[in-house]
């Protein structure tokens, strides 16, 4: 059976669009809050990643460090992130879940049973911001003995050489960073030269799927919307932020927004 | 898991960056790869290139002040009556501790490969102090990451890293110490690769840091071993260091020139920061037995809850405030060529006491941990013991801190009976 990531981009590719990524952080404000998020938003994304919150995030700009703090001072625990997969997975069967964190969060919970816990709740891929390749090669193929897509970060300082060596290693999908940032910063490259890049990346292996991420919100996503698929994070996490500040509903808001994005890109 | 003798601890090292297969490594988001590679291919380079040795050394010489004192504290030894204590005053070097060794070492090799910024972290603000010299010195434009808990207890420093030109920019993220301004730094770094080197205050970080560190504070025992030398004819029968431990850096410089000594011979103590007394949180993951995790993208004993999330630290000296520990530090506690022990805030002001008292010394407050455990243990000790503790840095920093703890006698200068 095909991985539910591989569906959905085939899905938009036949809507000839880009997929729609959103991100979000488990349990940001509350377990129950962060499930209704994804519940609502699933209408109008493709795949939902789902950040496990860490307190020394060493990619991650302002606005999720706040997300993830906020989520972590609520009592966010690693299997309350499973339970929400598994309870967001009981009604969206097909929709593909990627989980977003840092190494000590699987390192502590150990490699085998994290990996049999994302099975059985239902996540389809894992990105590991801080396992670079080569490092990542035998977690890599742990997570491809059990149907699980190990998602490769790429990103503008990676060398050509480099660049095919780690797209050789990778499963069908990959990740670009769109710039020299954390998570969340003001785009300071144009679309135009994300785009080239991303055409060279893409040259290496056209089989293999491409998205974009940081640094992209309402603004930009139009322009970039030739990529195979687009991820949008820290402009949802500041929605969360606002509502709350504003004692708004946070899942109307971000619905909301997930419905703009996706408007832009169609 | 052994040391080898004759190869220097920092290069003890496999493919991945490695120490015993599995302490520190390079668990660094994808962006830093390349800005890491390059630099471990410079510093590999750079570190056996004898103008590059002679440049340090001229600097090290000129500009920081080596060798640093050796000198016997005689009426704390009197007092004591067991072992003859000494001391290293690390202190002497310019600007008042050993970070000056790692700053001046990292704004070399910033100028070699041609970057104008450098970045820094600090806890006590001594990296950070120094950093901002050494930036000075060096012609680069100079950016300071540190926690808004530290700028409000260690203003002096603060003070002199503004007047050197550099930027302090407070963290106000999770604790506000040590451990949120390397996050800060370091993320910084992953935004400014392309134009800004980093230096990493302590031996931690992902491994090259951690080797550039080691090998710059290494002048310490570098100097000792001459001095100890001269002093008794041959390194001493009986020796034992003692060094506080926080991130690592002063503690390891201070003993790798006798990695190789057996430890019957050469013991290393290493002092962790035990936090206050009444207290459940501490700085001390080696003695309190934390367990491995990855943190600012190395693996190493580290302060944690069960899930991964970096537990807060609590200690009165904020040079040892960190969760963590070197890799380097983890290697010699499970080859058990070094024994580290903690000491809490309560002890470490004593000792500071007992040491202003009979000595012309102001140790501050992290040294002041590694005195507490020489006192006791020197009483213990035969007259032919040598027992060396690195007064790593001044006391000037503390001030505010033993005025409210210990009251105001205690900071000013010249205070000693003596």
């Amino acid at each position: 059976m095909l991985n539910p990531i591989s569906l959905a981009f085939k899905k938009a590719k036949l809507e000839k669009r880009a997929a729609l990524l959103t991100y979000t952080v488990a349990g940001d404000s509350s377990k129950k809050q962060s499930l209704d998020i994804l519940n609502s938003i699933s209408k109008n994304a493709d795949i939902l990643e789902l950040g496990i919150p860490h307190n020394t995030p060493v990619a991650d700009g302002s606005q999720i460090q706040t997300s993830a703090y906020r989520a972590i001072k609520n009592g966010i625990k690693m299997n309350d992130i499973f339970k929400i997969v598994k309870d967001f997975k009981k009604y969206n069967k097909s929709k593909p879940i990627i989980l977003m964190g840092y190494f000590n969060m699987i390192f502590q919970y150990g490699e085998h049973k994290f990996l049999n816990k994302c099975n059985s709740s239902g996540v389809n891929g894992l990105i590991v911001v801080d396992l670079p390749w080569p490092e990542n090669k035998n977690f890599a193929k742990k997570c491809k003995k059990k149907s699980i897509y190990f998602i490769q970060l790429l990103s503008p300082t990676t060398t050509k050489q480099r660049l095919k060596k780690i797209i050789r290693d990778s499963h069908p999908m990959n990740y670009f960073i769109s710039m020299l940032s954390t998570t969340g910063g003001k785009l300071k490259v144009s679309p135009n030269d994300i785009l080239k890049n991303y055409t060279k990346i893409k040259k290496i292996d056209p089989k293999k799927e491409i998205v974009i991420g940081f640094g992209i919100t309402e603004k930009t996503i139009g322009r970039l919307k030739s990529a195979d698929g687009l991820v949008v994070g820290s402009a949802i996490c500041k929605e969360i932020s606002k509502s709350l500040k504003h004692r708004q509903n946070p899942v109307t808001n971000v619905s909301k927004l997930v419905k703009k994005l996706k408007n832009k890109i169609l | 898991m052994k040391i080898k003798k004759k190869v220097p601890l920092i290069d003890q090292v496999n493919k991945l960056g490695f120490w015993g297969g599995k302490f520190g490594g390079n668990y660094v988001p994808e962006t830093l790869k390349k800005p890491i590679e390059d630099l471990e291919i410079l510093f590999n380079k750079l570190k056996n290139d004898k103008r590059f040795i002679a440049e340090r050394d001229k600097y090290f010489m000129n500009w920081v002040g080596a060798p640093t004192r050796f000198i016997k504290l005689e009426n704390l030894t009197n007092h004591i009556g067991g072992a003859q204590i000494w001391s290293k005053i690390v202190s002497d070097a310019n600007g008042g501790a050993h970070k000056i060794y790692n700053a001046t070492v990292h704004c070399l090799l910033a100028k070699r490969s041609g970057k104008k910024f450098i970045i820094g972290d600090t806890g006590a603000g001594y990296a950070g102090k120094m950093l901002s010299m050494a930036a000075k010195k060096f012609g680069l434009k100079c950016k300071i990451f540190m926690g808004a808990k530290d700028i409000a207890r260690q203003q002096p420093n603060v003070k002199a890293m503004k007047k050197n030109g550099a930027e302090v920019i407070p963290v106000y993220s999770g604790s506000q110490t040590l451990v949120d301004a390397v996050s800060e730094c370091m993320r910084f770094w992953v935004a400014n690769c392309d134009t800004t080197a980093m230096c990493v205050g302590s031996t931690v970080g992902p491994a090259v840091f951690v080797r550039i560190c080691g090998w710059s504070t290494s002048q310490i025992s570098r100097e000792l071993k001459v001095q100890l030398i001269n002093e008794f004819g041959s390194i001493p029968k009986k020796l034992k260091l003692y060094n506080c431990v926080g991130g690592g850096s002063s503690s390891f410089g201070f003993w790798n020139e006798f990695m190789d000594f057996d430890k019957k011979q050469c013991e290393f103590i290493g002092v962790e920061a035990g936090g206050p007394a009444k207290s459940k949180k501490h700085a001390a993951p080696l003695t309190y037995g934390s367990k491995i995790g990855i943190l600012h993208g190395a693996a190493q004993y580290v302060n944690q809850d069960l899930d991964g999330q970096i537990e807060e630290t609590e200690s009165i000296s904020a040079g040892l405030d960190y969760p963590g520990i070197s890799p380097l530090h983890c290697f010699l506690k499970d080859t058990k060529r070094a024994r580290y022990t903690a000491v809490s805030d309560e002890d470490a002001l004593i000792a500071y006491k007992t040491v202003t008292k009979f000595e012309k010394l102001r140790p501050s407050l992290e040294p002041s941990h590694a005195f507490s455990v020489a006192i006791k243990e020197a009483k213990k000790l035969s007259k032919d013991t040598i027992v060396v503790v690195n007064s790593c840095g001044d006391a000037y920093k503390d001030r505010e801190i033993i005025k409210q703890r210990l009251g105001k006698k205690y900071v000013e200068p010249n205070q000693s009976c003596f």
